[in-house]
């Protein structure tokens, strides 16, 4: 057994982007640009960053939903980069997907039995009717009734689909889940339910998660470790206490800062980020953040700051450590 | 005391079909005062949204139709004005922002001739003169570039500055009362943080009130004096920001609470609501929130709650508190 469930290497997803008449590249969207990584067995990975940091590509490209521009995955000790056929579907029997909106992801003309018994039929680990008797077991495992099976996508709640979603992806017995916003459209009433589940199932099946989101609340509650994204680099990733009670990286400040809190004692000094995240088709030089960062230095714009260890296990790509 | 800018009486709006009606809003009293912020709170379907498209006259027609109660707006019932004076109210002395500026704004038309627009067609202003006071409120907003920008169209730009767009666009007649339904919730949290940071700006230096829809209680916290919690189409809880936050009552809004992980605090299993809120083509008799109340008795499931003062201003719509 390896030491990891999954490890990422300096991988990279480089959009083209194509213009003219020869449809010629012109440049290149950095959707990911160098991130590295481990997710221990049994052990949760949150990634937070906001909208175009790149952490739902790097959660695709686990995935192999999308091929790697370089880089490495090794999941489970198998390195699965350019993994094809058969080799990518031991591999998607590995690790598998929640996704954000469950209505999207279930297809509206196969009943809720048939989604979830597609993965055993297609990997031809159980017959037909096996595979069907598993879907009703799945479906009570994660709090709704065998009987449901018969039923379609259209009959139940967002909170009863993110269910059956989780079913599917449970139904290989995976070591890794990739969870990509999954709680993110659920009312606050919905989520606490997901996530208490998405923790029972944890514990219950010793899963290794990677949950990616936007809401630093609900990533701290689920994770042990958190990795903080912008601009498609890691710029900072420690056990979540750590990274919480004494952020390193000012961009992980300002977002903690930034997040409105339900208490109306004791606040915290906000830190207001000026302007909007530059474009990944035109990053800046040097450090991804220093056009926006309130502590900017004048290495910042020009050398790429190197990820060092400040704490145990807190590491933090910024010029003011190290 | 003064009379309230704004007194929603026992507003019901319903959507009626053939095959049945939807209580959206069931009979909900609301007060705002000039200057104040009231944040109504609340899950989808709840109500909150319909509260604000029923104030602004807006409910979509055919199905959807105001059936009765008041909205008393600085001294006139708003449900009694002709469509021509409702015409004249929208964006002169309320305006409202949404949550998705993009679909709000006019993809074909100038960021400046929109803005200006309000102005032209409210005030009587000329053109040019519009134009100029549209980029001096474009500054104001924090918008940059401001004399470019008016020239720019909605899709040159980012989320957080349409919304800035929108509120430009909003306030420059100065109006009363400005509705904003979820105007933060498709932004990224940093981009959150300066646009509250906006409108507490525009609080301190102008008298209008604000409206503040939003599921998000961080926003709550950060934003409201007042607070309405609402459940199917109903208010349940009412009261000043800073007791709601140390004392809430209603079961729902504890709840509610509980189930949001925090920043700070370890919480090993957060509280979950079970079940899902009723159909609101079908509420139940009794107590709206009693089949997923922790506390509820039998009682609650056969008679309605009214809406009750359990302490001087805190109104709860429970009978076991």
């Amino acid at each position: 057994m390896s030491e990891y469930v999954l490890e990422v290497q300096d991988l990279k997803k480089y959009f083209p982007i194509k213009s003219g008449l020869l449809k010629r590249t012109v440049g290149h969207v950095r959707a990911v640009d160098g991130v590295s990584f481990q997710v221990k067995p049994g052990e949760t990975l949150g990634i937070v960053g906001e909208s175009g940091c790149g952490k739902s590509t790097t959660g695709r490209m686990i995935m192999r939903l999308t091929t790697p521009t370089s880089g490495k995955i090794i999941l489970d000790g198998k390195d699965i980069t350019h993994a094809k056929g058969e080799e990518l579907r031991a591999s998607r029997r590995k690790s598998q997907m929640v996704f954000q909106d469950p209505y999207a992801s279930l297809n509206p003309r196969m009943s809720v039995g048939e989604s979830i018994a597609e993965p055993l039929i297609v990997n031809k680990v159980l017959s037909k009717s096996e595979a069907f008797e598993r879907a009703g077991e799945l479906l009570k495992t994660v709090g709704l009734r065998p009987s449901d099976i018969n039923r379609y996508p259209h009959e139940f709640s967002g909170g009863q689909r993110q269910r059956i979603g989780i079913a599917r992806a449970l139904a290989l017995n995976p070591k890794l889940i990739v969870a990509d916003e999954a709680v993110s459209a659920l009312d606050v009433s919905i989520q606490s339910q997901i996530l208490n589940l998405l923790m029972d199932l944890k514990h219950q099946f010793n899963l290794s998660y990677l949950f990616i989101s936007h809401n630093l609340a609900v990533v701290r509650h689920i994770s042990d470790r958190v990795g903080v994204m912008y601009l498609g680099h890691l710029v900072e990733i420690g056990p979540k206490h750590s990274l919480y009670q004494d952020p390193l990286h000012p961009y992980t400040q300002a977002l903690l800062s930034a997040a409105p809190e339900p208490r109306r004692t004791k606040r915290r000094e906000r830190i207001i980020l000026q302007g909007d995240v530059p474009s990944p088709a035109n990053p800046p030089s040097g450090c991804p953040f220093h056009t926006r960062c309130p502590r900017v230095m004048d290495v910042c714009r020009e050398t790429m700051p190197k990820p060092v260890q400040v704490h145990p296990d807190h590491w933090v790509a910024c010029h003011l450590h190290g | 005391m003064a009379e309230p800018l704004l007194a929603i009486r026992d507003l019901k709006t319903y959507f009626v079909s053939k095959q049945a009606t939807v209580k959206a809003v069931d009979g909900i009293d609301i007060e705002v005062d000039r200057g104040q912020v009231v944040c109504i709170v609340g899950e989808s379907g709840c109500g909150k949204s319909m509260t604000s498209l029923s104030i602004m006259r807006l409910v979509p027609r055919p199905y959807g139709k105001i059936v009765g109660g008041q909205i008393l707006f600085d001294g006139r019932d708003l449900l009694q004005l002709s469509d021509r004076e409702m015409a004249d109210v929208r964006g002169s002395e309320i305006a409202m922002i949404f949550q998705e500026p993009m679909t709000a704004l006019n993809p074909v038309l100038s960021i400046g001739t929109q803005i200006s627009e309000v102005l032209v067609r409210h005030r009587g202003v000329p053109k040019r003169e519009a134009l100029d006071r549209a980029i001096e409120m474009l500054k104001f907003v924090g918008v940059p570039r401001a004399e470019q920008i008016v020239r720019e169209y909605p899709h040159q730009l980012s989320g957080g500055m349409r919304q800035r767009v929108m509120i430009a666009m909003a306030m420059i007649c100065e109006p009363k009362l400005l509705i904003a339904d979820e105007p933060t919730t498709a932004l990224d949290v940093t981009i959150q943080a300066q646009v509250l940071d906006l409108m507490k700006k525009m609080r301190r230096e102008t008298s209008t009130a604000i409206i503040l829809i939003t599921h998000d209680l961080g926003v709550v916290a950060d934003m409201a004096d007042h607070v309405v919690v609402m459940y199917a189409g109903q208010v349940v809880e009412s009261v000043d920001a800073d007791t709601l936050f140390s004392e809430p009552k209603h079961p729902y809004t504890r709840a509610l609470m509980d189930s949001i992980p925090s920043l700070e605090e370890d919480k090993d299993v957060l509280y979950s609501i079970p079940g899902t809120v009723p159909s609101a083509a079908n509420f139940p008799k009794g107590c709206r929130f009693a089949e997923r109340c922790p506390i509820a008795k039998p009682s609650c499931f056969e008679k309605m709650p009214e809406l009750r003062e359990v302490a001087p201003g805190h109104l709860v719509r429970c009978d076991l508190v």
